[in-house]
């Protein structure tokens, strides 16, 4: 025994989690997410999921290391999340080369241009994924039929997903009359087309229980785009069935639940307090609508929480948590 | 049960109260005892004594010098050897009287028997707090703000209720728990002394849910006694709080800046109700406190009488000495104590606690980039914005700090424990925290 004792100021004692843990803590809740996707997308899902984190947490070891000159510690587990993340909203049945290229805009643009891990301003993933659909606009929108391109990879059989069968339906003036619509139930499953993570609701759902559980993210961020999405959507239903989507829709289909739960509780893109997260919620709920019902665009997911996210630093100034002995 | 609690933040750290089947024990007396001058918030004590003198268990060694000070008693008898500069927990060495001890010869005001006095009514409140303030009572859960100036209302100001704060909920320490459980009557007589010096009718014993034969024990007994109620306190940190405490009892939030008399509260630690008994009824000055000496890796964690002055390795040495893997030695609890440099530190008023915590889990981690994931602002008790108020204190932007109300800082360390990143957030905002309040008294003057 050495005779010197360790001093530090308080506090002494500490929580268990750490930053990896919480990182980790994710990947868990996003494995019933892939199990569906592999299921669903085969080999396929397999592939673009192990290039989008390979390549991902290879450009941030190399940027830390040989551009920042820093000791790279990859093993906090961001970089890996935001591959994860990234393959999730890509079709299964894309090339290798753009996924590669969609880890470097995440990684080396959206990520480590700004100062690398919690100096974002937007969502790496997103950055990438939005990236790609303007760059690759027929690759990212061609989608791989669920089950029946298992064992395909590149030249897996494509179809179309519910939001752009609904787009489709608005474009000719009537979304009353859309043949093979999914029913809710396939779309809860996931045995519809879409970006290879997104599919089964059920799967997405569980895993962001599983995350307000574990207490890794709170439930405003979910809950309140959620129910801005079915409020708002359910209006314009009513008002105009003809031109617009049920809100069970909105809220089953497209990324919207893969949004709501993974992409936008993001620790550094998202607010600091609980108001403010649902003020960050409500946004990109009404973004979200407005996009899918009279943008060009069949999802608007991706744009809405990346416009949300620059409203971040505002909406941290502006609404700050309740303080205990306020005057009021 | 009903258990009552605060809103705002809090966090649920792991309990570790090993100790709190251990019965007090006598702690015998050392042959040295080191008693500092300056136990307590205020002015330190002046010296009465001079070397060589003959002292008594009781007697009066130090003055208070002003009126936010507090009396000291020699809680040994012997002779005064030395007085100047004695072990501190921080390495510097404080001024103090030492007393090489000589048999235990008490004063003969003293009422040293078991006897159980409960009759208060002839008492007024005058005389309360002029024994409460010549035995030298200070606050004893840690803040050691001197009793009787916390007791003196302010004209203007009214009490309309005392809470006892029976919490500890400091993990590792039980010390408060054993005197709850041990001294049950004599601390609610003391609460009646209390009740009678504020002159109000009304009293709350706060106690944290993890100590069900406590709340069960006080809640029996104080249905003898007129306006004492217990309540049961939902198991969060920093539920013995001050500010929090009064919140989760009678739903009143103090003011920013502001004291707890002005939402009409007087809080005072269970310790502190038992001292003002024997103060008032048995003449008993503060001469010794339970302490709990605890750890993980300890072989006999237990709670101490121990004599003020008394070396903590004497404490240490009773419990089966120092473990081999000792990393750390606090004084108090492991979320606010201070981690003390050597054992040779003295037990003062205001020590709750030693805790010997293993070497792997002394250190600090590594910090690594903040990831904004906002715990800090979840956890914060005061509402406060943690992240942000380390980066301004770190960059020294005062003014920003002072708009983000940085001077509310309870400085709890909910923060730093439910930091995943490692951030010592707590160490910047105490600086921005100290340099923002010398800034503001600078502008008042």
């Amino acid at each position: 025994m050495s005779n010197l004792f360790t001093i530090s100021p308080s506090p002494h004692f500490k929580s268990k989690t750490t930053t990896s843990s919480l990182m980790f803590g994710v990947l868990i809740a996003l494995a019933p997410a892939f199990l569906f996707s592999l299921y669903f997308f085969g080999i396929g899902a397999l592939i673009t999921t192990l290039v989008s984190v390979v390549s991902c947490v290879l450009f941030e070891y190399l940027i830390t290391k040989y551009f920042l000159k820093q000791k790279p510690h990859v093993c906090d587990g961001s970089a890996i999340l935001t591959g994860v993340l990234l393959a999730f909203n890509l079709p299964s049945n894309i090339s290798p080369f753009i996924v590669i290229f969609g880890a470097l805009i995440a990684i080396g643009i959206a990520k480590m241009c700004f100062g690398g891990l919690g100096c974002n301003l937007f969502n790496p993933a997103l950055v990438a994924r939005v990236f790609l659909l303007i760059s690759f606009p027929v690759q990212m929108t061609t989608w791989p039929v669920p089950i029946e391109s298992r064992t395909s990879y590149l030249d897996a059989v494509t179809g179309a997903t519910p939001m752009a069968l609904i787009k489709g339906g608005q474009k000719a003036g009537d979304i009353t009359t859309i043949a093979n619509l999914p029913s809710f139930n396939e779309m809860f499953l996931g045995s519809i087309g879409g970006s290879l993570g997104e599919v089964a609701a059920i799967a997405l759902i569980l895993g962001g229980v599983y995350m307000i559980i574990r207490k890794i993210i709170t439930w405003h961020i979910p809950v309140t785009i959620i129910a801005t999405v079915f409020i708002f959507g359910g209006l314009c239903w009513l008002i105009n069935p003809v031109s617009y989507i049920n809100p069970i829709y909105h809220i089953l289909g497209g990324g919207l639940l893969l949004g709501a739960i993974f992409m936008a509780t993001d620790y550094v893109t998202s607010p600091m307090s609980n108001f403010g997260k649902i003020i960050f919620g409500v946004g990109i709920g009404i973004i979200t609508i407005i996009i899918r019902n009279w943008g060009s665009y069949p999802e608007g997911m991706s744009f809405a929480i990346l416009i949300m996210n620059a409203f971040v630093p505002i909406i941290n100034r502006k609404f700050k948590p309740t303080r205990f002995g306020a005057k009021k | 049960m009903k258990f009552q609690t605060f809103q705002i933040g809090g966090i649920h750290p792991e309990g570790c109260k090993i100790s709190s089947n251990q019965p007090i024990e006598i702690m015998p007396i050392p042959e040295m005892v080191y008693i500092p001058c300056a136990q307590h918030i205020g002015k330190p004590a002046e010296v009465i004594v001079q070397k060589g003198d003959k002292v008594k268990v009781g007697q009066l060694i130090a003055k208070a010098s002003g009126f936010v000070s507090a009396n000291i008693h020699s809680s040994v008898s012997g002779t005064v050897t030395a007085i100047g500069p004695i072990p501190d927990l921080s390495g510097v060495a404080k001024n103090g009287i030492t007393i090489k001890v000589e048999g235990d010869e008490w004063l003969e005001t003293i009422d040293r028997s078991d006897t159980l006095l409960t009759n208060v009514d002839d008492i007024k409140p005058e005389d309360i707090i002029k024994l409460v303030s010549d035995a030298g009572i200070v606050g004893m859960g840690g803040a050691t703000f001197p009793a009787h100036v916390k007791f003196s209302i302010p004209l203007e100001k009214k009490a309309e209720a005392l809470i006892i704060n029976g919490v500890e909920c400091e993990p590792y320490l039980t010390a408060d728990h054993r005197v709850m459980l041990e001294k049950g009557e004599q601390l609610l007589v003391g609460v009646q002394l209390i009740k009678k010096a504020i002159k109000t009718d009304i009293a709350y014993i706060g106690i944290e849910a993890n100590k069900p034969d406590a709340i069960e024990l006080l809640t029996d007994l104080s249905r003898k006694y007129q306006g004492i109620v217990v309540v049961p306190l939902a198991l969060k940190y920093p539920q013995g709080s001050e500010k929090q405490l009064i919140k989760s009892i009678m739903n009143r939030e103090v003011p920013s800046t502001k004291l707890p008399i002005d939402v009409g509260a007087v809080v005072s630690n269970a310790g502190t109700a038992v001292a003002v008994y024997e103060a008032v009824m048995k003449h008993k000055p503060l001469i010794e406190r339970v302490v709990t000496v605890t750890g993980n890796s300890v072989e006999k964690p237990s709670n101490f009488l121990v004599r003020i002055g008394t070396p903590v390795k004497y404490l240490i040495e009773k419990v089966g000495g120092l473990p081999e893997d000792t990393g750390k030695v606090i004084s108090g609890g492991p979320m606010m104590g201070k981690a003390a440099t050597n054992i040779e530190f003295p037990v003062a008023k205001g020590t709750s606690g030693v805790l010997i915590m293993p070497d792997e889990i002394s250190h600090r981690k590594e910090p690594t980039p903040c990831i904004r994931c906002g715990k800090c602002v979840d956890a914060c008790p005061m509402g406060l914005e943690p992240y942000l108020l380390s980066v301004y204190s770190n960059k020294k932007m005062w003014d920003e700090a002072e708009e983000h109300y940085i001077y509310d800082c309870i400085e709890c360390g909910c923060c730093v424990f439910s930091c995943p990143a490692n951030r010592p957030l707590l160490d910047y905002m105490r600086l921005g925290k100290s340099t923002v309040m010398g800034i503001i008294r600078s502008r008042k003057k």
